[in-house]
């Protein structure tokens, strides 16, 4: 091979680039299948084990939970809508899609933090028994997994605005994309099985 | 997004996928509170949940576009959680009722 073969080049426009960041973060997102899997696991595990605690059947909401998974779900639309308006080079529009994910991704980490609250008002916290323990792990890391996909969505909507995205932009949307739609699956499972069949 | 010739999903079929995810997430609250339904609401839900969940990956997530590579990388993760997990549960006695 010559010097000139392997002379570096940017990231960017490596033709394998953005295939290999693919490969990465499905390969990431196959990995916390088994991060939430363990959690939950443990969740169904202990589920039962409320010592002098409630239980789901005395805390959940069911309709309140109902209305944050709704809104998670209507996330994901805005958020392929953001990815569709970055595949056509729309960046105005990209934005405008990334920032309203953003902001329904507050509003259920808003949910959250009432629910949380409110369980806490109630004589349920993280020491309380098992079933406490495993319910705010597994959701409290389903939160922190939601708030940093905020975090990246306006990084991301703040830097494309500024003009220090352009090479590049359409990958790394579809990367945040694809986490955040991880984050909407999980919640998905997380409502079916730790909301609607215990109650 | 991906690098099959396959159609591509339009912002219209983008909405009516969502509508379908609120049918179903609203059938399931429905069906939780229908005392009719007690034998069956637990494999009720799990179908449901489970249709949710391979909608949103095969259209939100273009996995149904997507090269075979990407699609076994999240398989992988997919199916050893539950087999994995599935047998954690039964040691423990949740699967059979203990």
């Amino acid at each position: 091979m010559t010097a000139e073969t392997l002379a570096p080049q940017t990231q960017d426009d490596h033709p394998d680039m953005n295939d290999m960041r693919k490969i990465a973060m499905w390969a990431f997102l196959g990995s916390e299948c088994l991060f939430f899997g363990s959690l939950i696991t443990t969740f169904l595990v202990y589920r039962t084990r409320t010592g002098d605690g409630p239980s789901a059947a005395d805390l959940f909401d069911i309709p309140f939970t109902s209305v944050s998974s709704f809104i998670l779900l209507m996330s994901s639309l805005t958020m392929v809508l953001a990815h569709h308006s970055a595949t056509r080079k729309d960046w105005r529009q990209m934005r405008v899609w990334l920032v309203a994910t953003a902001l329904l991704g507050m509003v259920f980490l808003s949910g959250q933090v009432f629910e949380f609250t409110e369980f806490v008002h109630e004589g349920l916290t993280v020491t309380t028994s098992p079933f406490g323990s495993s319910f705010f792990v597994l959701t409290g890391f389903h939160g922190a997994h939601v708030a940093i996909g905020v975090l990246l969505l306006l990084t991301t909507a703040f830097h494309s605005y500024s003009g220090r995205l352009r090479q590049g932009e359409g990958m790394n949307v579809e990367m945040i994309g694809l986490y955040w739609h991880f984050v909407d699956i999980v919640w998905i499972v997380i409502f079916t099985v730790v909301y609607l069949l215990q109650v | 997004m991906s690098d099959s010739n396959q159609h591509q999903p339009t912002p219209r079929d983008y909405w009516i996928v969502a509508l379908i995810l609120a049918v179903i997430t609203g059938a399931e609250v429905a069906i939780t509170y229908a005392d009719a339904l007690d034998s069956v609401v637990a494999p009720m839900l799990i179908a449901m949940s489970a249709a949710k969940f391979t909608i949103v990956v095969g259209y939100f997530m273009h996995l149904k576009y997507e090269r075979k590579l990407y699609r076994n990388l999240f398989l992988i993760g997919l199916i050893a959680a539950p087999v994995l997990f599935g047998a954690v549960l039964f040691s423990f006695g949740v699967l059979i009722g203990n």
